[in-house]
């Protein structure tokens, strides 16, 4: 009786979380005057919406442009955060308690303080409308540098000698041994960095106003404030859905990872 | 004054036995040369070379901007025309900006409904998918979807949700037989009605955090309690409760901040009305800096939220506690 009551409940939860997704996904697809219902069947299922919206704007190109955009911010993420890591946590050098305090320092800088300036920078040196003006500073985090340094000290020193011993440098000892050992943490890091690079809108937002040039989640807020829409309900049930997808299939593949990388480090997306 | 030992990276003294070498059996005695001055001094110098992306990263993007934004803070300015010093008029406008404490009430009333609403309801489905459950992971895995979603493909959903003529929500209260609520155009509703919705779009990190929390208390305490006759009530309340504190606090302060970046959800859904009930503060620095171009004022705004988040997230450490990991 309680474990029946126990699945009922978790049962509710996973369809007031499910649900609404599976229902964009097959109002995208029906024609207008069917999609304000609860059901998710249509015999008159088309691409109609779709086409509309990919007449309407680049998708095709901002999935590009947010690719690009996220998979540099990532690999930089993790590349320097990575070198960062491991500096601090298997070097000795002068200033490295230094760098570990501004590290600390730095995450507790809200957003709200820097975003303005972030901007005026940007306009300086004539990045608006650029890939690096939409990367830059997104390119290293100091959380993900923390967590980093925080699983290279596990790693025993053994592996590290060894390399030494046959002449290893600190780069080669950083890419050759200590990532192959490191897959957890540079999953998580790099999950983590993606997903929220991906979803990012305010900054994207500010820095370019061209349209060949935004990423998905930018262009399809234009297109849903803008007016573009027309107030086509299907057609915006389309853009999400495109939207959505790439993000969903990632999940459906790496799911456990996901969960894990959030589970681990507690941080917001 | 330490030298560097190659076998524990410095791990050890200069002259004293490297500690990283007792599990093999080999004491060894680091070696470090007294002529590698340079080394001697500042370590490992491919240190500074990793190192050094990152100082420049933080000069430029963290270091550069927080000074700029002092210095912004006394101007006012439209990026176009010269910078022109005002002194502290910002801040007097600021004080005597009705829309500044709109936007900072919207906000706490946000937080106050969004966090509880969290907790409770991360805490409830947690409490739920703890110990033997089949299909455990399959709920986690749903519960957890709106969170890797962007806000945006939720705000669009919660948009025909809350529907005022053909939404879904007063679908359902008119079939059974109560009357419509618009949603999204009672300013008394639309705050709440935006904090339910980012609570639906977050509650599955905050799961998954509790769910942690509650693997780590130990199943022997219950079985203790359980022998000396505590009801599950008092389990919960004089176990369960106390063992998850650590948790709480993470997941207060993180929904803090997260909090006050509220932006993209009002933006879409509302545009900050209607009667500014659900303009968020970083909405108004947002419409200040890159609407009206008053950066200077923008730069003010963000300044004094900076400052009213740390100022409560440094009161809630103090009163629940010391978070242990964050």
């Amino acid at each position: 009786m309680k474990t029946t009551l126990r699945y009922l409940v978790l049962t509710v939860g996973a369809v007031v979380f499910a649900y609404p997704f599976l229902w964009m996904i097959a109002g995208s697809f029906k024609p207008e005057m069917e999609i304000t219902g609860f059901g998710l069947w249509s015999p008159n299922f088309s691409l109609h919406a779709y086409d509309m919206v990919l007449g309407k704007i680049p998708l095709g190109r901002a999935f590009l442009n947010s690719c690009i955009v996220s998979g540099a911010t990532t690999a930089s993420v993790v590349l320097f955060g990575s070198m960062v890591g491991y500096a601090l946590a298997r070097l000795r050098f002068l200033g490295s308690k230094a760098v570990f305090t501004l590290l600390l320092f730095t995450m507790m800088v809200p957003f709200q303080l820097v975003l303005i300036p972030q901007y005026i920078l940007m306009v300086k040196l004539g990045l608006t409308d650029t890939y690096i003006g939409m990367i830059a500073p997104t390119m290293m985090s100091a959380f993900s540098i923390i967590l980093f340094r925080q699983f290279f000290m596990a790693i025993p020193q053994g592996f590290i000698d060894a390399a030494r011993l046959d002449g290893a440098g600190d780069l080669t000892i950083l890419f050759r041994v200590i990532w192959p050992l490191s897959r957890p943490v540079i999953i998580t890091v790099a999950i983590l960095t993606f997903m929220t690079s991906w979803n990012e809108v305010l900054w994207p937002m500010l820095v370019v106003r061209e349209r060949t040039l935004m990423t998905m989640p930018q262009i399809v807020t234009i297109f849903t404030i803008g007016g573009e829409s027309e107030a086509h309900l299907g057609s915006l049930l389309a853009a999400a859905t495109l939207l959505a997808l790439p993000v969903i299939a990632a999940y459906a593949f790496f799911q456990r990872y996901f969960i894990e990388s959030m589970a681990s480090s507690g941080i917001k997306g | 004054m330490f030298g560097v030992c190659h076998h524990c990276a410095g791990g050890c003294r200069a002259g004293t036995a490297c500690a990283d070498r007792d599990d093999r059996g080999v004491e060894q005695v680091s070696t470090v040369s007294t002529r590698q001055t340079w080394k001697s001094r500042f370590g490992d110098r491919s240190g500074y070379g990793m190192v050094l992306p990152y100082a420049i990263f933080f000069l430029v993007f963290v270091a550069y901007p927080l000074a700029f934004s002092l210095l912004l803070v006394f101007h006012r300015w439209n990026i176009v025309t010269p910078m022109e010093w005002i002194g502290l008029k910002n801040f007097s406008r600021l004080f005597q900006d009705p829309l500044f404490y709109a936007s900072l009430w919207n906000t706490l009333v946000f937080l106050l409904l969004h966090i509880p609403a969290q907790v409770i309801v991360a805490l409830g489905f947690a409490l739920l998918l703890n110990g033997r459950l089949r299909g455990r992971g399959f709920f986690r895995a749903i519960y957890f979807l709106p969170v890797v979603v962007s806000g945006v493909v939720v705000t669009i959903l919660w948009q025909q949700l809350y529907a005022y003529d053909n939404g879904l929500l007063n679908g359902m209260l008119t079939a059974i037989g109560l009357g419509r609520v618009p949603w999204l155009v009672d300013p008394h509703v639309a705050m709440p009605a935006i904090a339910v919705m980012a609570t639906w779009k977050n509650v599955g990190i905050y799961i998954v955090l509790f769910l942690a929390g509650l693997q780590t208390i130990p199943t022997e305490v219950y079985d203790a309690a359980s022998v000396d006759g505590a009801s599950p009530f008092r389990q919960f309340r004089h176990i369960t409760l106390p063992m998850l504190q650590p948790t709480m606090i993470v997941i207060v302060v993180l929904s803090t901040i997260g909090g006050f970046s509220l932006f993209i959800e009002p933006y879409v859904l509302t545009g900050g009305g209607p009667m500014q009930s659900t303009l968020s503060g970083m909405l108004y620095i947002y419409n200040q800096g890159f609407y009206f171009n008053h950066m200077g004022y923008a730069a003010t705004l963000g300044f004094v939220y900076a400052v009213i988040i740390l100022l409560i997230v440094l009161v809630q450490r103090r009163v629940l506690g010391k978070e242990e990991a964050a």
